[in-house]
């Protein structure tokens, strides 16, 4: 009998790549609601199509603690990196004197919708363009100024103000444009492909296990409604791209470029799991 | 990030009232237990100390110390008896001093 167990249990443990996801707590069902007057859909019925009957945002998986941050838009410290934004948006730069605001004006009026509806597809580059990739492409073809590289310079606090433009507003991508659906497409293989010494793929964590606790962090259905996101243990915020590559490297797999083909069809197919949810950015994280 | 202070009064009190006082400081609070690339401690710049004063009285002190994360977030209460101004004073390691005021109605 006991010779029995040890094989199963031998057995199970190669299944799961010596990972125990143990001890299942419900997520919080407070409502996430900022300054206590803004409310905000932080949980929604699934979109057609999507595996999981509800979704929920992370903001829901967090501490009391983190969760009262995000709740308050004054200590949220996502809002410093908004104010460093809003301070880029208006600062001229580039060959053609221009700032953001010279031909975008008050980004209140004009960036409303772009955090919801983004990533959307680029005709000129053949393939889907999220925030940070049309900034940099304003930055190249309009203010003659040189695109940001990869979480440098202003790209992290311009990408979370023009989010931040529609914050509260539901996600909801175009797939109908271009080849959009083609990428989403790979995107959904990617999220379901094991890699990795760990042998894992987005989903064994955030779709089998969301709820269940991975050592100490509590996972959630791995939703990108709130990024640029102010995450704790970095003090700072941080961009969808850098943590995709994060997640990969934690299953101990090569991981993807930032903007890569692989990344950008992840983010429009993770993008669209979170249909409905309302853009929390700056989201407050652990 | 500049070090830049966000501070939330409230415009207006009735005297006596408790009233509370938020306040959130843009600072990478470098603990000097980092090291960099090439193990090399990365040094330790701090604010160190946060006062409150209203109407030149001390109100509110902190000896900070390297524990406190980045972007120092301070929270407290003060008792209004009369009109007057808040001055908010952080004080980094290297001497360099941030400040900033704000007015309260008082009636």
């Amino acid at each position: 009998m006991k010779k029995l167990l040890f094989t199963g249990s031998l057995i199970a443990s190669v299944v799961l790549a010596h990972v125990s996801f143990s001890v299942n707590a419900e997520p919080s069902s407070d409502k996430l609601t900022i300054d206590e007057e803004f409310e905000m859909i932080s949980r929604t019925e699934s979109v057609e199509g999507h595996p999981l009957p509800e979704v929920v945002s992370g903001w829901h998986y967090r501490t009391p603690e983190t969760r009262a941050m995000e709740a308050d838009s004054f200590q949220n410290p996502g809002m410093l990196g908004i104010e460093q934004g809003e301070e880029i948006w208006n600062t001229v730069e580039g060959t053609e004197g221009k700032s953001c605001a010279s031909c975008h004006d008050d980004a209140a009026v004009s960036m409303k919708g772009v955090g919801a509806s983004y990533p959307k597809w680029d005709a000129d580059s053949g393939k889907p363009i999220n925030v940070e990739l049309q900034i940099n492409k304003c930055r190249v073809e309009n203010m003659g100024a040189d695109a940001y590289e990869f979480d440098k310079g202003g790209q992290k606090p311009l990408t979370a103000y023009v989010k931040h433009q529609s914050f509260g507003t539901p996600v909801a991508v175009d797939l109908t444009q271009g080849d959009m659906q083609q990428w989403w497409d790979k995107g959904k293989e990617t999220y379901y492909l094991r890699t990795g010494q760990l042998n894992l793929s987005c989903a064994s964590c955030h779709e089998q296990n969301n709820g269940k606790y991975i050592r100490a962090d509590h996972l959630s259905q791995g939703n990108v409604n709130g990024f640029p996101t102010y995450r704790l243990k970095q003090n700072k915020l941080i961009s969808l791209h850098n943590r995709f590559r994060g997640c990969i490297r934690d299953t101990r797999a090569e991981y993807p470029g930032a903007f890569s083909d692989t990344l950008m069809g992840l983010e429009v197919y993770t993008t669209w799991r979170g249909t409905g949810l309302s853009v929390e950015t700056p989201a407050v994280r652990q | 990030m500049a070090a830049k202070p966000r501070v939330k009064v409230p415009k207006s009190a009735a005297a006596g009232d408790i009233i509370k006082i938020k306040t959130l400081l843009s600072h990478t609070m470098e603990s000097g237990q980092r090291k960099d690339k090439e193990g090399n401690v990365i040094p330790r710049k701090i604010i160190n100390k946060f006062v409150c004063e209203f109407n030149g009285a001390m109100v509110f002190s902190a000896d900070i110390d390297p524990a406190v994360a980045a972007n120092p977030y301070f929270e407290f209460k003060a008792k209004v008896n009369e009109s007057g101004t808040f001055k908010f004073i952080w004080t980094d390691d290297d001497g360099s001093v941030i400040e900033t005021e704000k007015q309260i109605e008082v009636s």
